[in-house]
């Protein structure tokens, strides 16, 4: 590679890699107004980078000495875009074909609506040429092409015209040969934000063997559709980047893990594997939070694994809690030492732990809430009677374990709601507690 | 001692911010969501740069530009993810971008189960690339080898150029759970080597390294390209030009395996059985051996934490005094086969399960005691 910048003071081209376009091919007049663009905008090569990706569009980073990232089918855009964001100040122009236009579709639209400051240059000569002229996106549908008949039952797109839909600031459609083409190009490359310049051209090695494309057909094909000639005043707005650090600066306080002390002793702790059956609402997670910060307080190392539906509204909810002095290894429950059985939908299930519950198993059963035959020993209680909400079953039941001494006490559980809520809702959660207490 | 709490996933994030993790990108998906979502917190006031791309796809060309821009990229998915992922893991192994990818696993194959783990890509991450050149898998069993193993994850995808996946599980991801961080001593951060000559060719490395980076960008001009290269960084068709590159690519990773061998052993004199496992299932056989040692049965483990390139030494070494090689995992059997593939003299036994739930100390025994 030649780094020698002064080398090519006046072109960007790298002598060392000279064309290899087929004879008459757009792409060949295009790569020399994209110098020329350079050169007009005075870019700095070690500022400016060319991403391509598959396809003969995908031959342009080898003919310029600046920066090239070369890539997948259709993901141009993708390395693009993450180029830019990391780095700012970068010149980012890719160039695609309406083959990884079809295939990077996604990117494309997300391009649009991010108005991220890059350059996309399509160069659109309506079939994928390297691989034997098959049809594209834009073939037309009475095009012949190396797809047989398939393209006559699809339509083309427009892509400026969905470019401009998807919020694409910046769009302009040109003949490749457009004699002002290296001119659109800079304005569009200068645009602060996302900016499309297609071209439509001549595959002289498959298209315009069998479909009569010259360059007044082009002409002519322009002038029919509909005029794309740089800003799109509706899509104006704040260029992605710039705002996304807007944004971000204003994000200056950095998560610290929550990270608890040890504050009391509870004599001769036992390893505890407390399960909790509830339905969405409960808050049946965040009381699995409490148990574990009280097991915490205590010195003890603690697991909890959540079980709900991806419709979180809806469902069971069960926690399935470890307490344990040692260090805990399996984290599922083998022999639960608390169960509590709030809710009908979560008792189901977890049904299949009765039957083998021992007789030490201290289990909490909501008047309202069946549960199958078991040994152990079942304490009922009437929240409904308590006058509290079935949204805090959970939390009072916490409080019916620390009256009973069951995996956490009365300091332990204060102090573990003290640390999970702030002021306001700590206090709200004690006067719950407190009803059992 | 103070204990930090928190679920897998977090763990993860937090060791990669500690890895020096400047640029995350990353689409939701259930069971590793959350590590984008902590990455999104924890980024943005280290004025990293955090983006939900457009879909799998995108996160990961974000990713790699942003890698090839000097940026130590993270992202994170699951068993479909890493499917979509697949064409830009090719581009990054073969054009020697590092990255840190992790996949959070799920019961597959397919959509499979979002909810309930597995350690269903475990071959997948190996060979989901086309080519087969090697890759670094390396697999944590809980929240603090999740927030350990993204340090070394990074330190090997900045020191051999080259995507390095974190095998968590659902199961350690989702599972929430206390360790002291305090305890930890993280591995020194590597950066990658920046080429300070002055005739800059992107890929010209040494016989088994990778090749010093230089950032697109900057003042010296940088060629990548997905198609096989030469040290230039243009294409080329000359076969020992890219024999010895191929070869390269395989060296770099199987040379440096030793050094790049991460496990925990509990060998016991007297004890003919060793049991072989990784990820959240080496937690159930720690709690097995423990039971079977009270009643009288000595067992010994070796639980891997790098999986790939396979730790072929380490294997025959430790595995050498043993009658009994027993490997058990949380699918039907994948690794199980390099095990076999290494021991050749032993007769390897094997327990999988891939229902939806974790394996338990007590099916754990049961293999043993029918041993």
């Amino acid at each position: 590679m030649n780094n020698d910048l002064n080398t090519y003071l006046n072109t960007y081209l790298n002598k060392g890699r000279p064309l290899v376009y087929c004879p008459g091919c757009t792409h060949e007049n295009i790569t020399k107004a994209l110098d020329k663009t350079f050169a007009k905008l005075n870019f700095e090569a070690d500022k400016t980078v060319i991403v391509t990706d598959i396809g003969c569009s995908g031959l342009f980073d080898t003919f310029f000495n600046v920066h090239a990232l070369h890539g997948i089918h259709g993901r141009a855009l993708t390395y693009a875009s993450g180029l830019k964001l990391a780095n700012p100040d970068l010149n980012v122009i890719v160039t695609m074909g309406d083959g990884g236009l079809g295939i990077g579709g996604a990117h494309v639209l997300a391009s649009c609506r991010r108005n991220i400051d890059i350059t996309l240059i399509v160069l659109n000569n309506f079939n994928f040429g390297m691989t034997g002229g098959q049809y594209s996106f834009t073939t037309p549908t009475d095009a012949v092409v190396g797809s047989e008949f398939l393209n006559r039952a699809e339509i083309p797109l427009d892509i400026c015209a969905i470019a401009k839909s998807a919020g694409a600031s910046y769009i302009t459609r040109c003949s490749g040969l457009d004699k002002n083409l290296d001119e659109k190009m800079a304005k569009a490359i200068e645009h602060k934000g996302f900016s499309i310049v297609e071209t439509l051209g001549m595959c002289t090695g498959r298209y315009t063997k069998r479909n009569k494309l010259t360059p007044k057909v082009i002409d002519q094909t322009i002038e029919k559709l509909e005029q794309y000639s740089g800003m799109i005043e509706e899509n104006q707005r704040p260029e992605y980047g710039k705002l996304y650090r807007e944004l971000a600066r204003e994000k200056t306080s950095f998560p610290e893990p929550v990270t608890l002390e040890k504050q009391f002793d509870f004599k001769n702790y036992q390893r505890q594997e407390v399960v909790i059956l509830g339905s969405a609402g409960m808050r049946i997670v965040t009381a699995g939070d409490i148990v574990c910060y009280a097991g915490m307080n205590a010195g003890m190392n603690v697991s909890i694994k959540n079980d709900y539906n991806i419709t979180v509204l809806r469902g069971q909810s069960v926690s399935e809690i470890l307490i344990d002095p040692q260090k805990i290894g399996y984290t599922g429950i083998e022999s639960p030492t608390i169960v509590l059985a709030l809710s009908d939908e979560g008792v189901q299930r977890r049904q299949y732990i009765f039957a083998d519950l021992s007789q030490n198993t201290f289990v909490l059963k909501e008047k309202s809430v069946s549960i199958p035959e078991t040994k152990a020993k079942v304490i009922e209680i009437d929240f409904k009677k308590l006058k509290i909400k079935k949204q805090d079953w959970a939390l009072a039941s916490l409080g019916v374990l620390a009256k009973n001494e069951k995996a956490l006490n009365k300091d332990m559980l204060e102090s573990a709601v003290k640390l999970r809520f702030n002021e306001k809702v700590s206090k709200i959660a004690m006067e719950t507690i407190n009803k059992i207490l | 001692m103070a204990l930090s709490f928190m679920e897998g996933n977090e763990a993860l994030a937090r060791g990669a911010i500690a890895a020096g993790c400047n640029f995350f990108a990353g689409y939701p998906i259930t069971p590793a969501t959350t590590i984008f979502n902590n990455m999104l917190k924890m980024l943005p006031p280290k004025n990293g740069i955090c983006i939900q791309g457009e879909d799998e796809i995108a996160s990961m060309g974000y990713c790699i530009g942003a890698s090839m821009a000097g940026k130590k990229a993270l992202t994170a998915t699951s068993g479909p993810g890493i499917s979509l992922y697949s064409e830009q893991i090719s581009f990054a192994i073969g054009s020697e971008i590092p990255l840190v990818i992790a996949d959070v696993q799920r019961l597959g194959p397919s959509t499979g189960s979002a909810t309930r783990g597995a350690d269903s890509d475990i071959q997948f991450l190996r060979w989901g690339n086309t080519g087969g050149v090697p890759v670094i898998v390396l697999v944590p069993t809980n929240a603090m080898d999740c927030y350990v193993l993204a340090v070394h994850a990074f330190n090997y995808a900045e020191e051999f150029r080259c995507p390095v996946f974190i095998a968590s599980n659902k199961e350690i991801g989702m599972n929430k759970e206390s360790f002291d961080m305090d305890s930890i001593t993280l591995p020194p951060i590597v950066d990658r080597t920046l080429y300070t000559g002055n005739s800059y060719l992107p890929f010209k490395a040494e016989d088994d390294k990778a090749p010093a980076f230089l950032p697109i960008g900057g003042k010296t001009l940088v060629r990548q390209t997905s198609s096989t290269h030469g040290p230039n960084g243009y294409i080329t068709i000359d076969p020992d030009t890219i024999e010895k590159n191929q070869e390269r690519l395989r060296d770099k990773i199987h040379k440096a395996c030793n050094r790049i061998t991460l496990f925990e052993e509990d060998i016991k004199e007297n004890s003919d059985t060793l049991i072989i496992s990784y990820g959240v299932t080496s937690r159930a056989v720690t709690d097995a051996v423990k039971i079977l040692g009270n009643r009288g049965k000595s067992v010994s483990t070796l639980t891997l934490k790098t999986l790939w390139p396979v730790p072929e030494e380490l294997l025959k070494q430790k595995a050498k005094t043993f009658k009994n090689i027993v490997v058990i995992e949380m699918n039907l059997g994948q690794y199980v086969n390099e095990i076999q593939r290494v021991l050749t003299d032993k007769k390897v036994k094997f327990y999988g399960q891939m229902n939806g739930t974790l394996i338990s100390p007590a099916k754990i025994m049961e293999v043993i005691e029918n041993e």
